[in-house]
This record gives C-alpha cells, sequence and structure tokens, in this order.
C-alpha cells in the first residue's frame, strides 16, 4: 500500500492561509491504514487547526470535513459535486495520487496536499512501515530471492552488495539490513544461489519513461479520449 | 602491447605499490602538485580519488590530468555514484585522449556518508556493469551500441573487501568483476593479514593482481572513528591498543611503524602482489612509510 505522513500543522497553516472555507477530504484506503489521512485524522487535523487558530487568534477559517472511499478514482468523487460548491480550497489528505485526481475532477478550486506521500510499503509492526517497492517496472524479485535490491539497496545496484556493509547493516544508515546479505542468505537457503553469479545488465530505463501509462486494452472503449 | 607503464608492471613479477591522493576542496592545487611530485617517483602509480566518502573535491580527472603533467602514472577513480552512462562514458573518452590509461571502477560511496546529503543518488551502474561497459567501449561501440570514433584502450581495475565480516556475497562480486574484466585489485583497507592470507588461498586461482590496501592510521581516535563511519574499514582492536598506548603526539609515527610492518611481512611472505597504501590526507608521510618498510631501492 501507499504510505505517507501528515505534513506538520503549521505548514498546513500556510498552505490554506488564503482561503476562508477549506474542506478536509480524508481518504478511505492506503491512508487510513497508515493512520496518516483517513476519517479519524481529519477529524484530529480538523481540532488541531481550530485549536490554532484560536490560539493564534487569526481564527478566518470555517472547515468541512469529508472522507471518501478512494480518491484516485473519479467515480468515489462525485459524491462531493456539492460540497465543493461550499468551500474555497480542498485539503486533501489522500495520497499525491488523490491530490491530483480530486484536482482533475474538480477543475475550479485549489486543491492543496495535506500529507507527503513517502512510499509503497508494509506495516512491519504496530507503527512502523517499511518500504518494499520503487514501482521500477521491470519486477526482478525472482532473481533475487524475493527481496527488491532496487527498494531495499541505498544504492540499488544489481549485482551485489558494495563493500560498505557491516554486521549484515548497510553503510547508510546502521539500523537498515544490507539488502544484498538478505538475498544472499534467502538464495542460500532456496539452493539458488547461482542467481547471485549471474551478470545483470543496467537497469533500462525506458521501461518507466514518466508519467507511465497502462493500457488494459480489453477494457478501453474505442475513441475515448484519456487525456 | 601493454595500455600503461602500469599494466606493464602487472604482468611482471614485481612487487607492486601504489598510493592514493585526495585532491582538495577547492581549485588551489598547489599542495596536491607538491604531494604529486613527492610521490610520483616512488611509488608504480596514483590513484586520484573521486569525490571519497562522497565529500565534494577537485576531480579525479583533473587531477591524474595533474598526474599526468607532472610525469607521473595516475589511476583514474570512478564511481558511479555522481555520474550515469552519458556521463562516465564521456569521462573516459576525455580521460584517454589526455593519455590516461589506468581506471578503478568502483559503485562509489553512498551520498549519506558524505558531506552533501541531500543530493541525488545516481547509481545508473554498478561497478560490475561499469567494468563491462568500458570493456564495451573497448570494443568500439558505446553503451547504446553506436560506433565510436576511436575506442579507448584502459588497464582496469576495482576493489575487493577481503575482511568483510560476511565474506561470501563479496567473493561472488569478486568473481563477477573478474569477469567483467577487472585486471587488478586494490583491496579496503587491510589490518589483519590472516584475512588476507585466507582471502588470496582463494583469489590466486584467478588471473588479476591483488594490491593491499594499507590505511596509515594516526591514533586510537582515528581507527575508532574509521571503524564506526568509513564504509567498509574494519580496525582490530590488537591495532586500536597499539596505537592507544603511544604517548601524546607520536601516534602518527606509531601509525608509520604499523603500515610498514604490514607491508614488510606482506612482501616478505609473498601474501599478494603488492600494496596499496592511503594515507587519507597525509599523503607527505608516504615515502616515510615506503623507507620503514624497506620499498625505497626497489622503487626508485
Amino acid at each position: 500500500m501507499i504510505v505517507a505522513e501528515q505534513k506538520p500543522v503549521e505548514e498546513i497553516r500556510q498552505v490554506i492561509a488564503p482561503y476562508e472555507r477549506v474542506l478536509l477530504l480524508g481518504c478511505g484506503t492506503c491512508v487510513t491504514v497508515c493512520g496518516a489521512g483517513g476519517e479519524h485524522e481529519v477529524s484530529f487535523l480538523h481540532s488541531a487547526l481550530q485549536v490554532a487558530q484560536a490560539r493564534s487568534g487569526d481564527g478566518i477559517h470555517s472547515f468541512l470535513e469529508y472522507t471518501v472511499k478512494r480518491q484516485c478514482d473519479f467515480e468515489f468523487l462525485d459524491l462531493l459535486t456539492d460540497k465543493v460548491k461550499e468551500v474555497d480550497a480542498i485539503l486533501s489528505l489522500g495520497c499525491g495520487i488523490g491530490v491530483q485526481v480530486v484536482a482533475e475532477r474538480f477543475s475550479d478550486i485549489p486543491v492543496l496536499p495535506g500529507v507527503n506521500t513517502s512510499f509503497m510499503g508494509m506495516a512491519k509492526e504496530w507503527g512502523v512501515w517499511d518500504e518494499r517497492c520503487a514501482a521500477c517496472g521491470d519486477c526482478r524479485l525472482a532473481d533475487t530471492a524475493g527481496i527488491c535490491p532496487i527498494t531495499r539497496c541505498t544504492k540499488g545496484i544489481l549485482n551485489g552488495p558494495c563493500a560498505g556493509t557491516k554486521n549484515g547493516k548497510c553503510e547508510a544508515n546502521k539500523d537498515m539490513d544490507c539488502a544484498w546479505i538478505l538475498i544472499y542468505k534467502r538464495l542460500e537457503r532456496l539452493q539458488q544461489l547461482e542467481k547471485m553469479r549471474r551478470y545483470y545488465p543496467p537497469r533500462n530505463f525506458r521501461v518507466i519513461p514518466r508519467p507511465r501509462r497502462i493500457v488494459k486494452k480489453a477494457d478501453v472503449k474505442v475513441g475515448k479520449d484519456n487525456g | 602491447m601493454a595500455n600503461s607503464l602500469f599494466e606493464e608492471k602487472l604482468s611482471s613479477n614485481e612487487f607492486l605499490v601504489t598510493t592514493e591522493i585526495g585532491p582538495p576542496k577547492g581549485a588551489d592545487v598547489s599542495e596536491m602538485i607538491h604531494h604529486i611530485d613527492l610521490l610520483k617517483d616512488k611509488v608504480d602509480a596514483i590513484n586520484v580519488t573521486d569525490h571519497q566518502s562522497s565529500v565534494m573535491r577537485f576531480p579525479s580527472l583533473g587531477g591524474c590530468l595533474l598526474v599526468k603533467e607532472c610525469g607521473g602514472e595516475p589511476i583514474l577513480q570512478v564511481t558511479c555514484r555522481d555520474r550515469n552512462r552519458l556521463a562516465i562514458q564521456a569521462d573516459l573518452l576525455l580521460a584517454y585522449s589526455r593519455g590516461i590509461r589506468n581506471v578503478l571502477c568502483l559503485t562509489g560511496d553512498s551520498i549519506d556518508v558524505g558531506d552533501h546529503k541531500e543530493a541525488k543518488p545516481v547509481f545508473d551502474l554498478d561497478s560490475v556493469q561499469l567494468l563491462k561497459m568500458v570493456r564495451q567501449m573497448e570494443s568500439g561501440k558505446d553503451m547504446g551500441g553506436n560506433e565510436l570514433k576511436g575506442a579507448p584502450h584502459f588497464c582496469l581495475g576495482s576493489s575487493v573487501h577481503p575482511e568483510a565480516d560476511f565474506i561470501e556475497p563479496q567473493l561472488i562480486k569478486f568473481e563477477k568483476k573478474v569477469a567483467a574484466g577487472a585486471q587488478f585489485f586494490q583491496t579496503q583497507g587491510i589490518f589483519d593479514l590472516a584475512s588476507l592470507r585466507r582471502f588470496m588461498q582463494y583469489a590466486s586461482q584467478f588471473p588479476v593482481k591483488i594490491l593491499a590496501g594499507i590505511i596509515v592510521l594516526a591514533s586510537a581516535r582515528m581507527a575508532r572513528y574509521m571503524n564506526d563511519s568509513v564504509p567498509g574499514i574494519i580496525v582490530t582492536q590488537a591495532i586500536i591498543d597499539e596505537l592507544a598506548n603511544v604517548e601524546k603526539g607520536k601516534g602518527l609515527q606509531k601509525g608509520i611503524e604499523i603500515a610498514a610492518r604490514l607491508i614488510k611481512t606482506i612482501r616478505e611472505e609473498n601474501l599478494c602482489h603488492g600494496v596499496h597504501i592511503m594515507a587519507v590526507g597525509n599523503e607527505k608521510i608516504v615515502p616515510d612509510i615506503l623507507e620503514a618498510a624497506q620499498l625505497v631501492s626497489v622503487h626508485q
């Protein structure tokens, strides 16, 4: 899932400063799970902003709260049409995709980000999320025992560990496991070390010309304008 | 015919001595030139580091040109941290056109250990891919498969870490580097000769020359700092104790003595094919180490 962190309240106050009526828009999917922008966080942020403006005495804002099931899909945004008419800006607590889909759907109103979208990852334990996928578009996990060196090696290198690894940890961060030591150990356990002995050529960055688009041909309506 | 004087020496049975110079942080190269003059006739080749420890400095390529101008034998260090494949190929073409013939291919330290921590890490290639790329350029084609007008030819080296605390994956990588075209290796700093012996028992089956990395320590504090903060360095407790037990102000002298002792043993016991001395900011003491290791007469 996508993992995000809410921006500091002060930064949020600065971006919403020009707008009197603001819709605080949560998203019910990834950012709900990682506790950055779901219904609960929208409500909490609402209180925090009210407290902050009461304290500073510049109480010009009024807030509306709403959380949609998914911000990254137009079909879930139609519900917002009436609410959007009542506000001057939308603060989206969705990921960077959510912010942009909302902006694309409602072209006449500013849409501002309330979270920093961090990575795609997993909940390692309660309250700890770890990055697992870089969405490189060219998955090599079959060769690396299901451990991604592009994401989990700080250098993203493909032919084995650098010389900076110490005690199984990364030279960039002593708390972080060296991805290549993990890969080696797991390949050894799976009796697949020959996969590590193989030469892997440089990455083909052309598989990911930005921005990326995937067209699943069977589902595309002929002649439909995709922007 | 050999690509370089250094390559010629690699194919001899001589005990090889290389050292390295860290370029200045700034445009004043006078001290670097002084170091080059001091060392160029005492060693077989001089590496010029490429933003060592990810600290921004005068470039390796510029330093190698100075070594060349001063009449020395340079080894260009190329890391993959700061340049993509276009930039590295271009640098190699420039290097070759100006007479630089030895290249040390490295992945490069992480941006996080340096002094520009907010910079974008490139790592478009890794060290193995870099070696392969240079060999492809030598065949007359760039990495995009396009014909080169004038192909470069280099003597290629890389690094290996015999003291890594988890050695097997390092050895797999070493073999990939050999297969990719490395002719010589300068090891990470060696402090425990037992690990070098073990490594050489394994490495001697490959047709490459191994130069043991010798880091000159100036104090126990520096040794501990390196263990904590410098990627790939493992100073033994025995050496730290040895440095800790000298009088104040005598640390560097002790460091020189330790380095010389390691070099002497390596040479006398024929442990590997040579040494690569890294004086880390103390280039001017390299002649003292050579003298203490009784290597001066060999190389003058």
